[in-house]
């Protein structure tokens, strides 16, 4: 049994999103396992964005359930009665689950700590390298200005705190790489330290899941690398498990333990790279062509 | 390429400079000839007759193109300098231009007042010190609004209008104070604020400018209708003026003069209120600078910036931009009842669209976000409109009929014009970080995203 089957820590069951008459996903169902990285992949327009855009809250899907969990394993008992509660939360104990279908988008960051990134790179351009990092921060920082009246007044408590993000920034710009450049506006760097940018600040929330949107693309060779050893470090240094969306089959056959392949909106395949890379329905959505013509094709391409 | 040769001096390509007059006076004949040249009058017999003024053409034809013509010679026919960098102010000047420019604005009303007398520096310290003041105060409110969080808003001056009539009324009916009266009205703005926010949390851009458009307008049109509660256009008079901490400024036995053993002057009067208006002033500038350093500010410019992104990262898109328009509402309710305290009048005649224009232009003009750039532009377009009332020795240059404040606005449109032809993100462009880990660096306002709603 794999991880993402013995412990899973995102739960995507039947999810449907219909745009009018277009289903853009259609009845998919996978598992995420904590402490996994997992791809999402399939070729152009099959609905990768349009899943992530559902589990961050952006979109409500038309059916289905996206259940999150924090704490223990045992509270995955407690999803049916999760789900006929009203509510967006189901805590035991120290657990809890979260029903992100229910969450508008900001929640699902704020409180079922699922951060992402974006396709085309989102950051705040016209702030310092810095700041994006600190606006990442934001929810805990308002609590200790007091929701912005003890900060007016100057207490201490806030000072703190502040000091404390920034030292928490400082971590992350050391481990992209961009220490040096922490008082440069966002927009002034190079299209590769944007997008680690984008990635050191989606971890600024402190996230339990973070989806990726393409983190590699556009990236050359050796940036791609780089983007490699960082998210390997993401998983195991912080314990934050990974979703990513890759076309850069290097990036996701290198690092990922589990890839789901969607069609059309539908799920073909499912399983650990290699499994995956070896599924003939897999080649043959990428060659664009029906099950049974992959053998002629793939005779007619080697000979 | 020989490097010793020596480097030739640009010379000036004269037939392409020469064929271009010529293709100037060929347009400006064609446009000027018939607008200038010809001329329809009607005589007695009301028939139009044709007639022409050809010296006023040829005078206007030579103007265009011998100007045109040294323009080619002597400014676009040189190469161009390299480009300079930004002016910036070395930081020791930075630091004490704001206490400098502070402790001016302090002994402002005093030095007048010695140099003058009480007659002479009424105007001065009333025309001058407090309209400006209350201009700037208006444009760093907007500023919060329009610069910092984004939000295009060309209805601010609804958020003054709620603060001037809560304190005329409220201290006419109930007889309060000014000094309870300033933050009720403060609260009653930003009440309405949260009010105009809601509906508008979902638009951007054009639409939300037409709708805080509309809203300004709606206040307006309440407070010229409601004639049982606002008295309509008639505005409300009398309103009680302020006083020091309970001493009235009169010629009475407990008067200001009275108790200090002064001679009464309506002069103490203008300065205790002219520094009202600059600690109000001042508090606002102080609460923007705290508030951009704390979080709610840094997500006012993130939502500007990226408002998606904002999302993703937890930031609750509708609190923060409602607090913006609250915040800023309430600022220019404290500036609305200083208003009403001031004047003793008012009337919707002063809450126009044409106010909430100037106090836009105060904020575009001066540069978005920049709270030195409103300060530079509010002196410039509001002192400047006060000068012009001064220019009596214009009467001797275009006759005694010629006034010069009826140019205002075509001076005032020739300004926009230049600075977004020169400075198109405002007098003062660049970005303080509100935050650095080794040097403070301005951010170029060519990265910064404008307020588009």
């Amino acid at each position: 049994m794999s991880r993402w089957q013995t412990q899973p820590l995102l739960e995507v069951e039947h999810l449907t999103m219909r745009f009018g008459g277009l289903v853009a996903i259609n009845d998919l169902s996978f598992t995420v396992g904590q402490g996994d990285i997992t791809a999402l992949i399939g070729p152009n327009g099959a609905g990768k964005t349009t899943v992530f855009n559902c589990i961050t809250g952006f979109y409500k899907p038309t059916e289905g359930r996206i259940a999150l969990r924090h704490g223990e394993q045992s509270i995955w008992q407690e999803l049916p009665r999760a789900t006929q509660a009203s509510g967006r939360k189901w805590a035991k104990g120290g657990s809890s689950l979260w029903l992100l279908e229910r969450m508008p988008d900001f929640e699902v960051s704020a409180h079922a700590k699922v951060a992402r990134t974006f396709q085309n790179i989102r950051l705040f351009q016209g702030m310092t390298v810095l700041e994006n990092l600190l606006v990442a921060q934001h929810n805990p920082l308002m609590l200790a200005s007091g929701w912005s009246v003890l900060g007016i007044l100057g207490f201490s408590g806030y000072k703190k705190s502040e000091k404390a993000s920034i030292e928490k920034a400082t971590y992350w710009l050391d481990k992209i790489g961009l220490i040096d450049r922490a008082d440069d506006p966002a927009g002034d760097l190079p299209y590769g330290a944007q997008r680690r940018l984008e990635i050191a600040r989606a971890m600024c929330t402190d996230p339990v899941l973070l989806c990726l949107d393409e983190p590699a693309a556009g990236l050359n060779p050796r940036e791609s690398l780089e983007l490699n050893t960082l998210l390997r470090s993401i998983r195991t240094d912080e314990g934050t498990s990974v979703l990513l969306i890759e076309h850069d089959m290097s990036v996701v056959m290198e690092i990922s333990d589990h890839v789901v392949v969607l069609d059309y909106g539908t799920k073909i395949s499912d399983g650990s790279p290699s499994e995956v890379k070896a599924d003939p329905k897999v080649i043959a959505a990428y060659l664009g062509v029906e099950d049974d013509e992959v053998e002629e094709i793939e005779a007619e391409v080697a000979s | 390429m020989s490097h010793d040769a020596p480097a030739a001096a640009p010379s000036i390509d004269w037939s392409r400079t020469l064929k271009d007059a010529v293709i100037t006076g060929l347009i400006a004949t064609a446009i000027l000839g018939p607008f200038i040249g010809l001329v329809t009058v009607q005589d007695m017999e009301h028939r139009l007759i044709l007639q022409t003024r050809w010296p006023l053409f040829l005078a206007l034809l030579a103007i265009l193109v011998v100007g045109r013509l040294l323009l080619q010679i002597f400014v676009w026919g040189r190469p161009a300098k390299p480009k300079r960098a930004p002016l910036a102010l070395p930081p020791s000047v930075e630091r004490i231009a704001a206490p400098f420019f502070i402790g001016l604005l302090f002994v402002f009303p005093i030095s007048v007042l010695f140099a003058l007398g009480p007659q002479g520096s009424i105007k001065w310290i009333d025309n001058y010190g407090i309209q400006i003041l209350i201009y700037i105060m208006l444009g760093w409110g907007l500023n919060i609004v329009v610069g910092l969080a984004g939000l295009l808003d060309l209805g601010y001056v609804a958020f003054y209008a709620v603060g001037a009539y809560s304190y005329a009324l409220l201290a006419k009916t109930f007889g309060l104070s000014f000094w309870v009266l300033l933050p009720l009205a403060g609260i009653l703005a930003s009440f309405w604020g949260i009010i105009l926010g809601f509906p508008v949390l979902r638009l951007r851009g054009d639409y939300l400018a037409i709708v805080t458009l509309a809203f300004g307008e709606i206040i307006r049109l309440i407070l010229i209708n409601w004639v049982d509660f606002t008295s309509g256009y008639a505005g409300i008079s009398g309103i009680p003026r302020p006083t020091l901490f309970g001493i009235p400024f009169n010629a009475s036995d407990n008067g200001f003069a009275a108790t200090f053993g002064l001679e009464f002057s309506p002069i103490h009067r203008t300065i205790f209120l002219y520094y009202l208006i600059l600690a109000l002033a001042l508090l606002t500038a102080f609460v923007t600078t705290k508030l951009r350093r704390l979080p709610i500010g840094r997500a006012w410019e993130a939502l500007r910036e990226d408002e998606i992104a904002c999302r993703s990262l937890g930031i609750n898109t509708t609190t923060t931009k409602l607090t913006a328009f609250a915040t800023g509402a309430m600022f220019a309710g404290f500036a609305g009842s200083f208003f009403a305290a001031r004047q003793g009048f008012i009337s919707p005649e002063s809450f126009t669209f044409m106010e909430s224009a100037n106090i836009l232009a105060i904020v575009v003009l001066g540069g978005m976000g920049s709270l030195w750039g409103v300060v530079i532009a509010a002196v410039a377009l509001v002192g400047g409109f006060e000068l012009m009332r001064e220019m009596d020795f214009l009467k001797l240059i275009f006759g005694t009929d010629f006034d010069p404040t009826q140019y205002r606005t075509l001076l005032f449109g020739a300004a926009m014009v230049g600075i977004m032809l020169w400075k198109p993100r405002g007098l003062i462009s660049t970005r303080e970080p509100t935050a650095f880990l080794k040097e403070r660096k301005a951010v170029s306002g060519s990265l910064v995203t404008e307020g588009h709603g």
